[in-house]
Order: C-alpha cells, then structure tokens, then sequence
C-alpha cells in the first residue's frame, strides 16, 4: 500500500543524510564524528543525556553552527548550510526549546517575520487550515507575551508547516505541555509524518520516544552509540546506550507511617495564584501538577518567603510564620529549589562554592562571628559534588560552567546539606537527562526517609505519580483537592490541571 | 495676539523645530534596531560645520546639505566600527563621539566664528502659502524643511507600515530570535546606524544653513542630548518624536519673544525654559496609561554577536 510504496522508495533515497559530523567549543569535541540518517514520512527520535551533544547537531543541521567537519546530503545531493535562512529554504524547519518567537508583536505579525513569501491573504487562509488541525484557537492579532507555552508552541509548529517542510525538528516539545495538549501534539505530529513530513523528534521521555517514533539514534559524550528501531529495543536497553550502564531502578521505599503533620497552608490571591490550601506531613511527599503559570511559582515563593503578607496563612510546627522573611524560614528547616537554576537558583559567574554559602550564609560550621571559613565552605560544596556524582572541576569551578543536569544536582545536594525539614521544590528534574533525574528522586526519597516533608511542583506527569504519596493539582490559580494517590488518576489529574471541573 | 504675530511664531516655530526633528528621527531608526548611540551632540555639531563650511566655499547649499550627510554617515560608521567588529560598550564609545565630535567641530569652525552665509531661499508654493495662519507657517518655507518633512513621511510609513519596518523591529527586540529567523543582524543595525547619524548630520546642517546661517561655537546647543531624551519619552513613535520636537520648536521661539518682550528674567533662565517645558510636556503625557505600553526595544544597547 501507500505506506510500503513509501518504504520502498525510502530505501532507495533518505531525505537527510548526516555523515561524520564534527563540532568543537574550544577543547571540547560537542559532536565528534556523529552519522544520522532521516527516511522520508519518519518520525526519528534523537536521544541523549545533556551534553551529549543533541542540541549541537540540531544547531548545525541548523545552520546555526557551521560545522568542523563532515557532509550534510539533502535528497541525496551535498548541501552546505551556512545560516537559518538557507536551512528554511530547503525545507528544514527547526521549533527550539526556548521560543522563536518576539513577544512583543502579535502572531501575524511573528507569521508575517518568517514567512515573507507569503501575502497576507495567503497566511490567514493557511493559519486558519491548520490552527484547526492543530487545535490552536489564538487569533492572528492576539500577543504573543499573552499567549500560554502550548499555544506558543503550535503558533512556532503552524509557522514550520506554512512553510511547507520536509523535515520538521521538535527539541523537547511535550515538556511545556498538560498530558492532553502532549497527547493531541503526537497525533498531529502522527498526522504529518503520514503526510510525509519527517520529523526529529528530541525528548528525554523515553515513554513519549517508544509511543510516537520509528526509529532512535542515541548519542553519548558527543559520539554516536547506534541508531535502533524502536519496535525491537526495550527501554532498559535504551537507557543503557544513553548513559553507558544500566539504571538501578528506584530503591524501594519504605513506607514511613505518617508523621505528625509539620506545615498548614493556606493562601489568599498573590499574582496568578488565587487560593491554595493544603497541609505537609513529615515523611510524605506531596506533587502539584499544573502548567507553566498556573500560580506554582507563587506557591514555591511563599514558602520560600520571598513572598509573604498579611492574607496567607502558614503555620509551621503549630508556629505562625506567614509573615517570616526568608533567612527565619531557613532556621526553621524550611528551603526550596525554585525553577530557574540561573538566576534564582545559583548565580552563574560565581564559583560552587560561594554559590554553596548563597543558601548557608546564616550559621554553620563555616560561620565564625563575621568571618568566613572558606576552607570549610569549599570542603562542604566537595560533598555535595563527591555525594551526587557532580561533573565539575572542583569546588571554584564557576556554577555557569556546569550542564543543565550537573547544576541540578548540586542544587539539591546543597539544599540537601541544610538538612531540610520542609524541602518545596519546582520542576527539579525538569530538562535533566535519565541518570541525574534518577539521582535526584534518590535525594528526595532520603529526605523523605529522614522525615522531612517534600513538596513537589512538577509538570511531568510520569514523576508525580511514581513518586509522591498524595497529589493535587493547580489551574488558573486555583488547587484541586490533594488526595492520596490511590483516589487519583492521571485522567483526574489532567481534569484538575486543564479545570475542566472535578470529576 | 493678532493673527500676523501667530502666523509669524508658527513659522518661525517650525523652523526651530526642524533641526531637532531631523536628529531625533536619526535616533529612532537607529534605536528601533536596538542601536543606541549616545554620541549625537557630536554628530550634530559635525553635521552643522560640515554643512557651513562647504556651503560657505562652494556656494552651494546642496553641497553643504550632502557633505553634512556624508559626515554624519561617517560618524554612524565609526561607531558600527567600534561597537559591532570591535565590540566595545556602545554606551562609552557614544559618549566618546560626542567628545570627539565636538572637539573637532570646534577645532574646524575656528576659522569661521562669526562669518555668515545667505541662508537658504524659502520656496514659497503660490497660492497656499496665501492661506491665512498655517500659509506661511506651512507653505512659505525653504526646500530643506520640505525634505525633511518627506523623510519623516517616508520613515514613519516604513517603520510602521512595511515589512522592512517588521524586521527593523524584530532586530531591536529579540537579535537573537531575529537571527534564527534568518534576518542578517548585524549588516541591519550597521545600515541604520549609519542611517541615523547621517539624519542628525542634516539635523546639524539645517542648524547652520537655515535656521542661524551664522557660525557660532556650540551652534547646537545640547540638541544631540535633548533628541535622546525625546525619543524615549516619545516613546519610540514617529508621530509623538515629530510633535515633541515641534514642541520644543515652539518654546524657544515663545522664549526668545519673552526675552523680547523685556522680561526681567535672567536670560541663561529663560533659554533653559524650552528643554523644561518640552520635557515636562513629554513626561506628563507618557505618565498616562495608555503610553504605558510604550517601552524601549527589548534590545536596546546590547551587542548581539551571532555564535558559533
């Protein structure tokens, strides 16, 4: 049929061909001599721990980077790519992690930016073709600083598509979305490839990679490890190739009995978030489910104490601390992992070590009156790298230097060290790769173990429900019930997460 | 007021307002692509003796008119020079313009202090320039207000309007996602930096060919610093940059009638009034909510380099 005539011709003539390419920053080699080779109709995952050179590759088939060696065959002829543009002209359409898009105009106006052969007429009737395929209901004139992350995502998807590609790249689509919009993202993304579209499809989610693509080419360190079928190949196997040994699975977790319950919240209107109210015992992790500004990283602040005032309630320990500023919240046990790893979480120019002291300045071995005891802050910020198996030179490296998953880890290691009684964190593993994220559930559970309370804000669906006891979810401001985990599932979660009333 | 002494101060106001305009434009296309260059006052008073000097020695406005044009371009290019393949701080390298421009200006017009030139011949159009108050105001001027006013026509459709407006604007807010699109950065804010500075050149030589055909020292007179503060009160918006700088037009021809009428004000207090008044006018206005949303280029001033 259509599909075997497809193969047919397929193997006969790949659409992409990417032989022996190298890329290297410096000393670094980002892509050492990696081959990748994309059939027309497929849809190709391209998977990898962080830094193992994904993003690299993407950028010179990209004509971001220009590579230091190798040959790019598109439709069996040489091609060299030297920019975007020339990328696009071929057929090549890339939606990155971070949006292409200017905030500040309107979608016409970002459609109209990329799209200049087009006229007017000829956008609005395509937009409107395909914003139906893909469920997409902003208006042409509507801002996109006012649109959420899924719309802005199908905005950047419907502009590739206008464009008429052959090849579509999608680096972590699903991350920014519900479990619906995800679910409606793969069947469109089904639909295109039968069209035939190609598309390279980045993801850490290994579930998401076996349910959407034909075939996987994982790298590692910058090489290539193999290109596998994905009918044929288990997922332990594909962890194996990514991180080069096999995963212990999550160590079983005793069961801590209830403790006695440490915090009440209970929280007025503060920015986006409109009320929330729930309780934290110790032993027990609670997850919070929600899209990107639905009010978690209020929730986050005002338990950090970064945000306070006179209309949230917080008791902690039978204490009211609602109005505590964050240094007394800290005495009391209380710390937080925000979102932002640069910026919020560790000042990227400073070294591991001052940025250790940034969240333990208040007492500690390494306080002495005014003084501080440099050796022993260095000593400390060395355990939290030796304990979590941190890539990094030494403790003066600067934070900057670290990979999205290395900087991750030792966040929660120095939140770890301050022996938390409350630990909030938002997102921790978000765009982690398989090993530091495995690493990282192991700090929590710990903690858990050791009798803190965790409180879990996560958009990932998949570690809300393997990890935590009770679960909830935000939308619009808004927080569900919490409810043990044996009362909800995930369609309950996606009815709370998207406030489609509760079930 | 009879209706001869209004007609009179519109014209004379909108000939005082025309070099400001022409500098400020300058500073908006090039601010809208996310250049800020602080050295106007520089690029002005070069435009201004440039503009002199060749008229003076040729006899020729439109000589003077061009060569001011071409120095301002110039100056655009050395600070593209400096800021884009040398990759200095552009707000430094802009105060260093505005030192160097000054101090050259004053090291070339020496010879000319208080030499004088036929100003310009106003090109009256027949028959409108008969209509009562706005005629002579609108219609009895020379041709070099007329271009400028063709430029401001042709730069706010473009910058508003067209598709080259879009990606002017996409380079001043977002480089970095502009480049991914495909727009060349760099060679775009090289062209409107260069384009800038060559408009507050003309602003200079419209100074000193028409409005005072007579050279001072400091023909501008803080101009180039007034142009920088218009434009982001103005909003970066065509339409409030060209009244503002009428505005300001407007108060120093009402501050010199003052100073006619005997005031007995010091008159270092007086000549200070236009700057206060056009600023205090702007300010009001852009305090109102609905210019709220009028904020800067989201990249303005900062060097972009394309990686890799």
């Amino acid at each position: 049929m259509a599909s075997a005539e497809a193969r047919q011709r397929a193997s006969v003539q790949p659409r992409l061909v990417l032989e022996r390419i190298s890329k290297r920053f410096g000393n670094k080699r980002a892509n050492d001599r990696i081959s990748l080779e994309v059939r027309p109709g497929e849809i190709h995952a391209l998977l990898g721990e962080n830094g193992a050179g994904k993003s690299t590759l993407m950028k010179v088939l990209y004509g971001v980077h220009a590579p230091d060696g190798g040959r790019i065959l598109w439709q069996g002829r040489e091609v060299s790519i030297p920019g975007p543009g020339a990328a696009r002209q071929l057929g090549i359409g890339m939606v990155f992690q971070h949006f292409c898009l200017i905030e500040r105009l309107n979608v016409q106006d970002n459609l109209r930016l990329a799209l200049p052969e087009l006229t007017e007429g000829e956008i609005q009737r395509r937009f409107e073709r395909l914003g139906e395929r893909l469920q997409l209901k902003a208006s042409l004139r509507a801002r996109v600083s006012g649109l959420s992350a899924g719309e802005r995502q199908r905005v950047e998807i419907l502009r590739c598509l206008m464009a008429d590609v052959a090849l579509l790249i999608l680096d972590e689509p699903t991350s920014v979305l519900t479990p619906p919009e995800a679910t409606a993202l793969m069947r469109g993304l089904k639909r295109l490839a039968q069209d035939g579209c190609s598309i390279l499809f980045i993801s850490h989610k290994l579930a998401e990679v076996e349910r959407l693509c034909d075939r996987a080419t994982v790298l590692r360190g910058g090489k290539w490890v193999g290109t596998v079928p994905l009918a044929e190949t288990s997922r332990a196997e594909l962890v194996a190739m990514m991180i080069g040994k096999t995963l212990a699975s999550l160590p079983a977790r005793p069961r801590a009995p209830a403790g006695e319950t440490l915090l009440e919240a209970r929280f007025g209107k503060c920015g986006r978030l409109k009320r929330a109210e729930f309780s934290l015992s110790g032993g027990e992790i609670v997850g919070i489910g929600g899209v990107a500004g639905s009010g978690e990283q209020e929730l986050l602040q005002l338990i950090s104490g970064e945000r306070r005032g006179a209309a949230h309630r917080l008791v902690f320990f039978g204490q009211e601390i609602g109005a505590a500023p964050v240094q007394r919240r800290r005495a009391l046990g209380i710390r937080s992992l925000p979102l932002d790893r640069i910026g919020q979480g560790a000042v990227p120019s400073l070294s591991l070590a001052e940025n250790f002291l940034l969240t333990h300045h208040g007492w500690g071995a390494w306080i002495d009156g005014p003084w501080v005891n440099w050796a022993e802050v260095g000593a400390r910020a060395e355990q939290a790298l030796a304990g979590y198996d941190i890539q990094a030179a030494s403790s003066a490296t600067p934070a900057g230097e670290l990979s999205g998953g290395n900087l991750q880890r030792f966040l929660v290691a120095r939140e770890l060290l301050g022996e938390p009684r409350l630990l909030a964190c938002h997102n921790p593993t978000w765009g982690v790769d398989p090993a530091a994220k495995s690493r990282i559930h192991e700090g929590l559970l710990n903690a858990c173990a050791a009798g803190a309370a965790v409180l879990l804000l996560s958009e990932d669906i998949d570690e809300l429900f393997s990890l935590c006891d009770r679960l909830g979810a935000l939308c619009n401001g808004h927080l569900s019930p919490v409810l043990p985990k044996a009362e909800v599932t995930p369609e309950i979660m996606g009815h709370w997460m998207t406030g489609h009333g509760d079930p | 007021m009879d209706i001869h002494l209004a007609a009179d101060l519109l014209h004379a106001a909108l000939r005082a307002g025309t070099p400001l305009a022409l500098c400020a434009l300058g500073v908006l296309v090039a601010e809208r692509a996310g250049v800020l260059n602080l050295g106007q006052e520089g690029i002005m008073l070069m435009g201004a003796v440039t503009g002199f000097a060749i008229s003076l020695e040729t006899g020729s406005h439109a000589a003077g008119a061009l060569a001011a044009i071409a120095v301002g371009a110039l100056m655009g290019a050395l600070f593209v020079l400096l800021t884009l393949p040398l990759r200095a701080n552009p707000v430094a390298s802009g105060l260093a313009l505005a030192v160097f421009g000054s101090g050259l200006c004053a090291f070339v017009g020496s010879g000319y202090v208080g030499s004088s030139l036929q100003g310009i011949a106003v090109a009256a159009i027949p028959w409108l320039s008969e209509l009562p108050l706005v005629g002579k105001a609108l219609f009895a001027q020379d041709p070099l207000l007329y271009a400028a006013w063709a430029l401001a026509l042709g730069i706010g459709l473009t910058l508003h309007r067209t598709r080259f407006g879009l990606v002017l604007s996409a380079v001043g807010e977002d480089p970095e996602v502009a480049h991914r699109l495909g727009v060349r950065v760099l060679p775009m804010r090289a062209a409107m930096a260069c384009l800038g500075a060559a408009l507050t050149g003309l602003g200079g030589a419209y100074l000193s060919l028409a409005y005072t055909p007579l050279w001072t020292e400091d023909m501008t007179s803080g101009r180039g610093w007034i142009a920088l503060a218009m434009v982001v009160l103005a909003g970066w918006r065509t339409g409030s940059v060209l009244l503002a700088s009428y505005l300001f037009g407007f108060f120093s021809i009402l501050n010199l009638l003052m100073q006619d009428m005997g005031w007995s004000v010091s008159p270092n207090l007086l000549s200070m009034t236009p700057y206060v008044l056009c600023l205090a006018a702007l300010i009001a206005l852009s305090s109102q909510g609905r210019f709220s949303d009028r904020r800067a280029p989201g990249a303005l001033g900062q060097n972009f380099h394309k990686e890799g």
